[in-house]
């Protein structure tokens, strides 16, 4: 039951953009470019087919949410809402002011997140609550949390899972953007996931494993949705750190990135496959 | 001396040292390298680390302890209460980006009822260095010390040179009779801003860097209320830090002393840009000195206001 139907081609222009709105963020300040490039495609395509959320019901009980627990991913989604109309455009380049809200991490001043997050594990059990009430009162609302593979460390995440099928709650769906990285690290490297899905399995969910790029395959997976009674759902979307932009793709110190402004020209016509950039910035710092 | 260069250094000398991270590497790269398997990230895992921490040390070891101050501190608060407070363990926390130092993160990564809740545990010390020669001077005592350590991690580079540390005692930079503000950490540099500022407008002004919270200087704090007006200007909450601090040592010691804080009162911080968010908040030099001088000529004036000043 989509709000609209998009063809591959639109999806993919409108994640371009969204894709050309991190870049440009990447400076004066910059932002967590590696870590929310992987995200795009799987967020663009929830917004513009999936959820059923939009700029007159932002506020409305019945709307669908989204919990964007891997906070990092927020540049994505500030992106996502100028695209389809949530936010304005000019907005953008407000990033980091003290006049605006779109810092490093989501928050509820901006229409359309609904709650804040940074703090990794915590939006999982958030996402219960809602999605318990929803159960309770027999709601058709769909509830779709967003995690980090990292974040998949933190013990909290897995108290969630265990919950969420204690509770039944199909209503529910944790999308797990497996980029393989963790903030500094390959995730396999310093506290391996895999075999991810028999793990989600053993704790009683319904996995269904895509590529997080690929729109036929988000569709495919989504529209199965709830994927089985009574378990919680989750999709573990393969995606690749940094996904656009060769130069930064699939590398540990790419998380974070405050590029010069001459670095994003560059950026900005690789993207767009004119050539390939090289970078000097020192870009992998605490955030 | 950089901080990584410290611990680089303490850690081939003495093999007690373990570097643990929860997956914050920024300050400690090489240190893998150099450490072997001595250090040790669990990953993105606060309680499981200060736990593992904590084992360790029951084995004899010093572990130096990674994470970002809100997570560290707050995540894993009951293991570090439970786990190193209870039986005194020396794990010495080093706390990244506390304060004001979030800038731009946002409320969840804001550290600032940190000072509270770790000087709330017995046994845990508590410390908050103002730059980052303050802070290299301070950690050889900080982690030599057999009791479990809370320390802001500052490494902002200023060109001010500190004295020698002595756990319990606070740097007296100079003193003053209108005014005398104790701070610590990060602001210590606009409160120098600001010192300057008001000795131009004719005030007699001191300035205490507290640098050890707990234990802490009571005697600095006892000579401070002498002055006319004792200022505290701290990145945390008002309640908890080092205006309670105060309070409490005033109290104990049955002195009264008119107090202006500065801090953040029931709020967190607005996240931009780091001066961006000292200039909002009123943290900047001018606008500590602004304030002070604001109160003193509303509260204060015919007491300490010289005779030309008043003109």
């Amino acid at each position: 039951m989509h709000n609209k139907h998009y063809s591959n081609q639109q999806l993919e222009s409108i994640a371009l953009n969204v894709r050309e709105h991190i870049i440009k963020m990447s400076t004066g300040g910059g932002c967590f470019t590696g870590a929310s490039l992987s995200a795009v495609d799987l967020i663009v395509y929830l917004y513009a087919e999936f959820l059923n959320l939009h700029n007159d019901n932002l506020i409305d009980p019945d709307r669908d949410y989204l919990f964007l627990s891997k906070g990092h991913d927020v540049p994505a989604l500030y992106g996502t809402f100028a695209e389809l109309g949530l936010m304005e455009k000019e907005r953008l380049a407000n990033h980091l002011s003290i006049n605006d809200h779109l810092y490093w991490h989501p928050n509820t001043n901006i229409p359309g997140i609904e709650f804040h997050s940074g703090s990794l594990g915590h939006l999982p059990s958030v996402a219960i609550g809602v999605a318990m009430d929803i159960k309770i009162r027999a709601g058709k609302n769909k509830v779709i949390c967003i995690l980090g593979d990292g974040e998949l460390n933190e013990g909290s995440c897995w108290e969630a899972v265990l919950v969420a099928n204690a509770y039944k709650l199909d209503n529910l769906v944790f999308v797990i953007d497996r980029n393989n990285f963790q903030a500094n690290m390959p995730t396999e490297e310093l506290i391996p996931l895999e075999p991810l899905q028999d793990k989600f399995i053993a704790f009683g969910s319904a996995v269904t494993r895509i590529d997080g790029h690929n729109y036929n395959a988000l569709r495919a997976a989504f529209e199965n949705y709830p994927f089985k009674k009574d378990k919680l759902n989750v999709v573990i979307a393969d995606t690749v750190r940094g996904k656009g932009l060769p130069s930064i793709e699939r590398r540990a110190d790419r998380w974070f990135c405050n590029f010069s402004a001459d670095e994003v020209q560059q950026l900005l016509q690789e993207l767009h496959g004119e050539h390939s950039t090289q970078l000097t910035s020192e870009t992998l710092v605490v955030r | 001396m950089s901080y990584e260069e410290l611990l680089t250094e303490m850690g081939v000398a003495d093999e007690r040292f373990i570097a643990m991270t929860a997956e914050n590497r920024a300050l400690i790269r090489k240190l893998p390298q150099v450490l072997g398997n001595r250090f040790i990230d669990t990953g993105i895992t606060e309680q499981t680390m200060i736990g593992a921490a904590a084992g360790l040390a029951l084995r004899g070891r010093i572990p130096v302890v990674h994470a970002l101050a809100s997570f560290l501190s707050m995540r894993a608060f009951e293991f570090i209460r439970t786990d190193a407070g209870i039986p005194a363990l020396p794990l010495k926390l080093s706390a990244f980006i506390p304060g004001l130092l979030s800038d731009a993160n946002g409320p969840t990564h804001q550290a600032i009822e940190d000072i509270s809740i770790m000087r709330g545990i017995p046994n845990m010390t508590v410390f908050a260095p103002a730059d980052e020669d303050d802070m290299v001077k301070m950690l050889p005592q900080i982690w030599a010390s057999p009791q479990p350590a809370y320390t802001r991690i500052n490494t902002r580079q200023t060109s001010y040179v500190h004295e020698p540390f002595e756990l319990g005692k606070a740097e007296v930079i100079s003193k003053g009779t209108d005014v005398m503000i104790l701070t610590y950490g990060l602001l210590f540099e606009q409160a120098m801003i600001a010192l300057d500022m008001l000795k131009d407008e004719g005030l007699s002004v001191g300035l205490v860097n507290m640098r050890s919270l707990k234990p802490v200087d009571e005697q600095a704090i006892l000579e401070a209320a002498n002055s006319r007006l004792l200022v505290t200007l701290e990145d945390h909450f008002l309640t908890g830090g080092l205006y309670t601090i105060v309070a409490e040592v005033l109290l104990k010691h049955q002195k009264t002393a008119n107090v202006l804080p500065f801090a953040l009162n029931e709020k967190w911080f607005k996240p931009a840009l780091l001066p961006a968010v000292m200039q909002h908040e009123g943290f900047n030099g001018k606008k500590i000195a602004e304030k002070i001088l604001g109160y003193q000529t509303e509260h204060i004036q015919p007491e300490i206001l010289k005779p030309q000043f008043a003109e």
